[in-house]
């Protein structure tokens, strides 16, 4: 804010050292997406260090990454399936529940963790400087992982039960994309809030449930009318899950409407989040 | 022709109190305030109060008005008591945090030590956190795999480097930190008392390192520290800070020299009235005092006296689990030695109104010399009450060890009882 840009970088014109200009910030900022890619070693470290570290010391070790998807489907099916009887529209229960647990559970423990991301990381936020959004990416992507493990898993199922793949596969990569640009979408809204406000801390974990009994995971979206399910797709979570049910497990035509309106709200979520975040940034190692 | 490296011009940081004392606001209490503020200041205005002095009493300036230039290949010390704004202004340069007002601009790379192992898992090996430790300083993997060696031996830890940090003593952890520190080839290195910890021997060879990296590769370097000794061996010029300003900046040992007066002086004050303190504040210390308990010599203290330190304290709050510390700090800085209800296991439970808690030393180990005594009262993890030269003592020499040999007793920082045997081989009879 000050008047002290009246002479020209002059050094910078003779040698080639990088100048940084350090001033105040107001209101709105740029993301500043080419610092974080000059940061993607950090950002590849930090995921690896949340990989290699998750399951330290763990008796199960990795195996958790397959436990937690498969005694939900186990639970999903004998509540949503056996005793309250819901369609399933002729794919066995426990598939169609596994199917869409895979990206929920990426998706959640993508949320919850990288919420608490900066909060977690307050040591190292108010010592050393580096594009905060390192942080809840590192999260997020290092919950591809937990995925992988998984979807072998349900490759495994799928095979058990007699699926072979289709050419719907082919999308799948597409799908697992936007649960992911959810996931940071969301992620990054409540990191930024969680370094004000501690309320975050306790509202994910009920966030995740309701979000999870909204989303059609427990249960096929066909109990949902016809002609609400665009509006259900509101919810970008209904397009990534419907995205992998219809690439795995049925043929025909995609749901394409309700997938390109799930899209639309995932990029509105990552990009207002990444602004969100990029406003809040300076006050980080102030206030957490 | 010298190169500028670093140029503040008027930078200011300014914190909330609030921000800083209550640092967790919850949603609900942000709802609260920001519907009740309009109400909070109108009132303040009908009670008589000028709007500015009602807005002003919720800031602090943690640092205003600096203004220095420093040139490429400098090493800058930066000091002044606690919360002179030492580390804010080190914040400031490593763009941690942003300024309220004023700009910067750094040439070149920026490399910053502000706090050794940051960044460290301890479920990770020693190989895995120099990596790791090296891409959150900012370094590439393949400078980290070229240095590795390197950074390997200059730790020490050749045998240890597969074991997870987490086994690591204190001490290896600081080496190592500091290992992947001294490696950061930056143009510009910020530094913040981070020899303050480590073994002495380690200590030496990291200030050579630092030393020789400026001196050969024409670095600049910023360095806070309370150490005036290794401020004076390493820095050019130094930038005294006192309540956020900038005092004064100059050559190494006239600003030196003017900060030690400044801590006389201010251990002059009666320890009632100071102000520069820190802690919470559910004990307040009032009076320090310090006895001789010779009968001969009740007013002078000497090498060797019995001593009784007297803190006389008032609680005004609720307190948990508390301690009293007393820490002796040499002219230069260096922390000699320390007497503390925590290392000694006492702990006396309520602690009534107030009252005072006496420490006696049967035999002063310090050598001839000026001290400065820094009382302190801490809570688990936390700090309730601190004042640094609290009060001033001179040590007369006296003769300790009672051999009549006072002149070798100097060499030492501290006098340490002692006795020699000897028993010779061969000596039947």
């Amino acid at each position: 804010m000050n008047a002290a840009n009246g002479t020209p970088d002059h050094a910078a014109t003779t040698a080639p050292v990088p100048v940084t200009q350090i001033k105040p910030a107001r209101g709105w900022v740029s993301l500043e997406l080419g610092r974080v890619w000059r940061y993607r070693e950090l950002l590849f470290f930090l995921t690896w260090r949340d990989v290699k570290v998750r399951y330290k010391q763990t008796v199960l070790g990795a195996a958790w990454a397959i436990i937690q998807p498969l005694f939900m489907m186990v639970v999903f099916t004998i509540v949503f399936g056996r005793l309250a009887k819901l369609p399933s529209e002729g794919i066995p229960y426990p598939l169609m529940t596994y199917t869409a647990l895979v990206p929920w559970t990426f998706f959640a423990s993508g949320i919850t963790k990288s919420s608490e991301s900066l909060v977690g990381g307050a040591n190292l936020l108010k010592k050393v400087y580096f594009p905060r959004l390192v942080m809840p990416i590192s999260n997020v992507f290092s919950g591809l992982v937990d995925f992988a493990l998984a979807f072998v898993v349900l490759i495994g199922m799928l095979v058990y039960y007699g699926y072979y793949p289709t050419v719907n596969m082919v999308f799948l990569p597409l799908f697992l994309l936007l649960a992911l640009v959810t996931s940071l979408g969301v992620g990054l809204w409540l990191s930024a809030m969680n370094v004000q406000f501690r309320d975050i801390k306790y509202a994910v974990p009920f966030l995740v449930q309701f979000w999870m009994y909204s989303s059609p995971v427990a249960f096929s979206k066909s109990i949902v009318p016809e002609n609400w399910r665009v509006v259900y797709a509101l919810n970008p979570m209904v397009g990534v899950l419907t995205g992998f049910r219809w690439a795995l497990l049925e043929s025909g035509s995609p749901p394409g409407l309700e997938i390109l309106v799930s899209c639309c709200v995932a990029i509105a979520l990552l990009v207002s989040g990444a602004f969100y975040f990029r406003r809040m940034e300076k006050s980080f190692a102030d206030v957490v | 022709m010298s190169e500028i490296s670093i140029r503040a011009d008027s930078l200011g940081k300014q914190y909330r109190i609030g921000a800083v004392l209550k640092s967790y606001p919850t949603l609900r209490d942000s709802l609260v305030r920001a519907v009740a503020a309009p109400f909070v200041k109108a009132r303040k205005l009908l009670s008589g109060q000028a709007y500015g002095a009602a807005g002003l009493d919720e800031t602090i300036w943690a640092l205003k008005d600096i203004s220095f230039e420093v040139d490429k290949g400098e090493v800058i010390g930066i000091i002044g008591r606690n919360g002179a704004g030492k580390s804010t202004l080190l914040k400031l340069l490593t763009q941690i945090t942003l300024p309220t007002e004023g700009t910067a601009e750094i040439h070149g790379r920026v490399g910053s030590l502000l706090e050794v192992g940051t960044g460290f898992h301890p479920e990770l090996t020693g190989r895995e956190n120099i990596y790791l430790n090296g891409a959150i300083l900012g370094m590439h993997n393949t400078e980290v795999r070229g240095k590795f060696d390197d950074i390997v031996e200059f730790a020490e830890l050749e045998k240890f480097i597969d074991t997870p940090v987490k086994h690591y003593s204190s001490g290896m952890y600081t080496r190592l930190a500091f290992a992947v520190a001294a490696h950061l080839d930056t143009e510009v290195l910020l530094v913040d008392e981070v020899l303050a910890v480590g073994d002495i021997a380690f200590q030496r060879k990291c200030l050579g390192k630092m030393h020789d990296v400026t001196e050969s590769e024409g670095r600049t370097v910023l360095f806070v520290s309370h150490n005036m000794a290794s401020i004076q061996s390493l820095c050019n010029r130094v930038l005294l800070l006192r309540g956020g300003r900038k005092i004064e900046m100059g050559p190494t040992k006239e600003v030196v020299g003017a900060y030690m007066m400044e801590q006389e002086q201010a251990a002059a004050v009666p320890l009632n009235e100071r102000t520069d303190r820190e802690g919470s504040g559910e004990i307040r210390l009032r009076d320090v005092h310090v006895t001789n308990l010779d009968p001969d010599s009740p007013t002078a203290l000497y090498c060797g006296a019995p001593v009784r330190f007297d803190l006389r304290y008032e609680k005004t709050g609720r307190l948990g689990d508390y301690s009293f510390h007393i820490g002796v700090h040499d002219t230069f800085g260096v922390h000699v030695c320390h007497f503390s209800t925590r290392v000694t296991g006492c702990m006396w439970g309520d602690l009534g109104g107030g009252g005072t808690v006496s420490c006696t030393v049967p035999r002063l180990p310090l050598p001839e010399g000026r001290y400065r005594l820094e009382v302190a009262v801490l809570g688990e993890h936390r700090v309730i009450d601190r004042v640094y030269d609290a009060l001033i003592i001179d040590i007369q020499v006296a003769d300790f060890y009672g051999s009549g040999d006072m002149s070798s007793q100097s060499y030492a920082k501290c006098l340490v009882d002692h006795s020699w045997e000897l028993d010779k081989d061969g000596a039947a009879g």
